[in-house]
């Protein structure tokens, strides 16, 4: 194969366009064009027109600047005399947008299904979470614990299958558990892409359900001081949340950075009681320097997450009767009034992240980054324990993570881009035992090492190809402890006697050490016309080692009430997923439909598979094992015009997950949903926008058989409805906003949200504590924005 | 300039890798404390007779062995017998009695006795110094002959007074276990 090279193409193409608004398309003059690489700059006349010729084939970059706007980089590959519109945005803080109708250059991956969240649906979300936010993506829902901790879930998968990008760097936070929200404050994100699926494979090959990349605001190479605080009054809780930033930018590309929110809230309540200990202290923030040229640049960014969450005081249990006591009942056993106090069962978790970030970019060649990152993560999980044991924790867990990345970006061909790097990473959990209970996830100390190649072909105006491998391996060392009747149990004495290196007469120390390689790859196909009519075609081969809870876990959750366990012999699981894009836009409306179909073999779940009997009375036992998975579905999504101010939007997902092996159907896939938008706007009405939302969500219908258990309170065996899940739902919800301009550079933004109007009473299946509670009743946010 | 930035960097990457990675010593194990392994009842007739022994053993805790439960003969009908119940952790040599504990602590906990079929009553024979029940000393009056069962729980941190019912004292279970009986 031979491509065309850059460099031996005659000079004689021209570049003309016009510059205008983004808002409103009236044309900017003075706007400055430079071209990267040429000692071409030109400016823009009074109708905002502008003309630069004498332009070789090939890649360049333009830097659009305007006195009263942010500078934009622009990249764009000449093959002919061209015409490029260049829509400036007056408002720094909504670049982003601008990028997303700018140039598909800055995309994750080309022909993989992917959606990116704007700063404006972020800042919705300022008094919510990050898995509540992403829930505006079509075929991404959320696994909860209560309202507070909120898991997201990418096409029926969660956890170690959807890696989270946190400004570069990957979340080591301990995404195992159930219960484990990503430690992330979502007032720090600039904007979200998802990626739906394994293809974005620079920042790994496990993520079978896909990769969310939260990018902070772009910095500009400016002088300027630029800031903005949100405050955000929550009904429902009490509470509010305030959320801070400031940014000061210089021409010569230094920046500086500073970003802060806190959150507070009391008991939430359902439509018909309070959700006795339900509050949330919510801690972030962030520090970020650096020089941010074209040629090169570097930063070190440190940023801090602290949360303390309390978990319904109702769902503490004690025993299977206490369980099947709550299930029956549907009503909460305890309901106390109001409080701000955060009182046991609570967690508390802690994240620490320092990033140290160098590039440079080599003339005719391409891009070069490195980038070394340190993680600290410690999670603390406070059981209601009696006694002297009252404020200790029954979980305390320290998870410290070194990384270091390098990579090279080769963009001097204009059809052909290859993008390559390698990655290390050292990580170590400690347990500490003087909870006084056994732990659960035992210390150990992980390896990884991957690599990675990917490549894109542009075969003519409309055809693209993609392709990328990875490799990646793990080396897990642990030690820890079982007891020899566990050992025993589950057949440890015959498979794994070697791993024992103490006998403690009850209990064995152990030091199991597993090496897994993996590998990954990507490849798909993309066709744009006009941007009115796009196909997009990819497949993912993905494999994923087994995180730590998979293998090690072991013991008494508490607060669940249940006893996990984790399996030794568990390997990794390998993903086929087949994904389609297709989307089409007329004058006055639009539509995309994705269909998607993972194929897992070995995949690892983990569901209730029985009893055991203690001397506290009976625990479900939850349990992983491996199995052959399909997952199937699609997310249709739709917008019209109806009129000039009036547009709706419309959305359905629905996911299909089935185990092969036992053709029954899967636990925890989310049920079918579909969300309707009415909007009004008119900006000249202070930019009032006002939309009335509905969602509906409907019954899951395929679940797995629910288990029968001893009951010893009533002394027989008995059908636990641990899998049944609720009712179909529908909720309604209102969003407006007003936008008042204050002076030169300072604006005001106001908004009101109401969730459940109605106040309906309603559970969701992916809400772990549906068992014991409704879920939030009526909830109204105001939100006061100034930009400055 | 750029290359002394860029050294510096990777020295401190080199620097925070070896310093954490030299960890090559054995956890601690942890022996969770106050775990109570056994239960025993002593069911003693009042005018003489066997002496019946109720009991639930259960060596690995939370692991995966089911609680050993042994009755020792049936229970004569229309008695009274005198009640005494003793706890144990066998997972120290020698058995740590945890019964004095719970002596010690006895407005911090409660049993309660719950039963069906053939037994008449079941009543406290003991108090805390607030004068509320404690039930490590009871007495049980069986009825005719039949079948009967007895569920023991004991409760640590339980509402005190309460009204005689699990659900109003609340509290945390510490050990509960339901015998089978048959009275003749």
């Amino acid at each position: 194969m031979t491509f065309p090279s850059a460099f031996s193409q005659e000079c004689n193409n021209t570049l003309r366009g016009k510059v205008i608004d983004y808002h409103d398309s009236t044309p900017l003059s003075g706007a400055t064009i430079m071209v990267f690489g040429t000692e071409k700059a030109v400016v823009s006349d009074i109708d905002g027109n502008y003309h630069i010729d004498g332009l070789c084939k090939g890649n360049y970059e333009l830097e659009v600047s305007h006195a009263e706007c942010a500078t934009l980089f622009i990249p764009v590959t000449i093959d002919q005399n061209m015409t490029l519109d260049i829509k400036l945005e007056h408002h720094l803080e909504e670049l982003k947008e601008v990028k997303v109708i700018g140039d598909a250059v800055f995309d994750k991956t080309n022909s993989a299904q992917e959606t990116s969240l704007s700063l404006k649906t972020l800042e919705q979300y300022s008094a919510g979470s990050l898995g509540e936010a992403l829930k505006e993506v079509g075929g991404v829902s959320s696994l909860n614990t209560g309202a507070n901790i909120v898991k997201p879930i990418i096409h029926g998968l969660n956890g170690s299958r959807v890696l989270i990008l946190n400004d570069g760097v990957r979340m080591q936070d301990m995404e195992w558990g159930d219960e484990h929200a990503p430690n992330i404050d979502i007032n720090a994100a600039g904007s979200i892409t998802v990626v739906k699926g394994a293809s974005a494979l620079r920042y790994g090959g496990d993520a079978i359900g896909g990769t969310i990349i939260m990018e902070p605001r772009r910095i500009f190479t400016k002088d300027t001081l630029f800031g903005k605080t949100l405050v955000n009054g929550i009904s429902n809780g009490r509470g509010g949340v305030l959320t801070s930033e400031l940014a000061k930018t210089y021409k010569k590309g230094w920046f500086l950075k500073a970003q802060g929110s806190y959150k507070r809230l009391g008991d939430q309540e359902a439509p018909d009681y309070v959700l006795s200990n339900t509050g949330i202290q919510e801690t972030g923030a962030s520090l970020e320097a650096g020089k941010n040229l074209f040629e090169w640049g570097f930063n070190a960014r440190y940023s801090y997450y602290d949360a303390e969450i309390a978990i319904l005081r109702a769902s503490h249990i004690g025993n299977v009767d206490d369980l099947i006591r709550s299930i029956n009942s549907g009503q909460p056993e305890i309901v106390r009034p109001f409080t701000y106090d955060l009182q046991n069962p609570r967690q508390k978790v802690t994240h620490h992240l320092g990033k140290l970030e160098f590039y440079k970019r080599f003339e005719g060649l391409g891009k070069w980054s490195f980038q070394y990152d340190y993680q600290n993560n410690r999670r603390f999980e406070f059981d209601i324990r009696v006694g002297e044991d009252r404020g200790k924790p029954s979980i305390d867990l320290e998870l410290t993570t070194h990384t270091v990345n390098t990579d090279f970006k080769w963009d001097a061909n204009r059809d052909f881009q290859l993008h390559f790097g390698i990655m290390g990473r050292y990580q170590d959990n400690f347990a500490n035992p003087d909870t006084g209970v056994r732990r659960l996830i035992p210390d150990y100390e992980k390896v990884d090492f991957g690599g990675f190649l990917i490549s894109e072909y542009r075969l003519n105006g409309y055809w693209k190809l993609d392709g990328g491998i990875r490799y990646d391996f793990t080396r897990i060392d642990a030690k820890k402890f079982y007891q020899t009747s566990r050992w025993e149990e589950r057949g440890y004495d015959e498979d794994f006697s070697q791993f024992v290196i103490d006998d403690l007469g009850t209990q064995l120390l152990t030091n199991p050490v597993f090496d897994y390689g993996n590998v990954s790859a990507t490849a798909g196909i993309q066709f744009s016309q006009n941007n009115n009519r796009t196909f997009r075609f990819n497949y993912a081969l993905a494999q994923r080692a087994p995180n730590p809870s998979e293998i090690f876990s072991d013991g008494l959750h508490h607060s669940a009430a249940r006893i996990e366990l984790g399996d030794l012999r568990v390997d990794s699981e390998t993903s086929h997923k087949f994904s389609l894009t297709y989307d089409r836009q007329f004058k006055n409306w639009g539509y995309t439909l994705e269909p998607h179909a993972n194929f897992i073999t070995d995949f690892i779940l983990l569901e209730p598979s029985g009893v055991e009997l203690t001397l506290r009375g009976a625990f479900p036992v939850w349990s992983y094992r491996q199995t052959d998975a399909r997952i199937l579905g699609v997310d249709a999504s739709a917008y019209i015009n109806w009129a000039e101010r009036w547009q709706t939007d419309h959305r359905f997902s629905l996911v299909k997950g089935n185990d092969t092996q036992r053709d029954q159907a899967l636990v925890n896939i989310p049920s079918a949903n579909l969300r309707n938008r009415l909007t009004y706007s008119r900006p000249e009405w202070k930019n009032f926008e006002l939309s009335l939302r509905s969602d509906y969500v409907f019954r899951q219908n395929e679940f797995p058989p629910n288990i029968t258990v001893f009951s010893p309170e009533q002394q027989e065996e008995v059908l636990l409805e641990i899998n049944t899940p609720p009712e179909a739902y529908h909720l309604v919800g209102l969003f407006g906003t007003m936008e008042f301009p204050l002076g030169k550079k300072t604006r005001l933004t106001t908004s009101l949200t109401i969730n459940n109007i109605l106040n309906t009473n309603y559970r969701d299946y992916l809400n772990r504590q549906r068992f014991f509670a409704d879920d939030l009743g009526r909830n109204f946010i105001v939100q006061l924005k100034f930009n400055y | 300039m750029k290359t002394i930035k860029f050294l510096s960097i990777f020295a401190l990457a080199g620097l925070l890798f070896t310093g954490c990675s030299d960890d090559d010593e054995n956890p601690d194990p942890v022996n969770e404390e106050e775990v109570i392994t056994t239960m025993t009842v002593t069911l003693v007739p009042g005018g003489g007779g066997d002496t019946i022994t109720l009991q639930t053993r259960d060596l690995d805790g939370d692991g995966p062995d089911a609680p050993v439960v042994t009755v020792s003969g049936d229970l004569a009908a229309n008695t009274t017998y005198g009640g005494g119940i003793v706890l144990l952790n066998e997972t120290e040599t020698p058995p740590e009695n945890i019964t004095e504990e719970v002596e010690d602590e006895d407005d911090e906990h409660q049993f309660f006795f719950v039963t069906t079929g053939n037994i008449a009553s079941v009543d406290y024979g003991d108090q805390d110094d607030d004068g509320n029940p404690v039930g490590l000393v009871f007495t049980l009056t069986t009825g005719d002959a039949g079948n009967a069962s007895i569920a023991i729980t004991l409760r640590h941190e339980p509402k005190k007074p309460n009204d005689g019912t699990l659900a109003d004292a609340g509290g945390e279970t510490d050990i509960t276990e339901t015998f089978n009986l048959t009275i003749q």
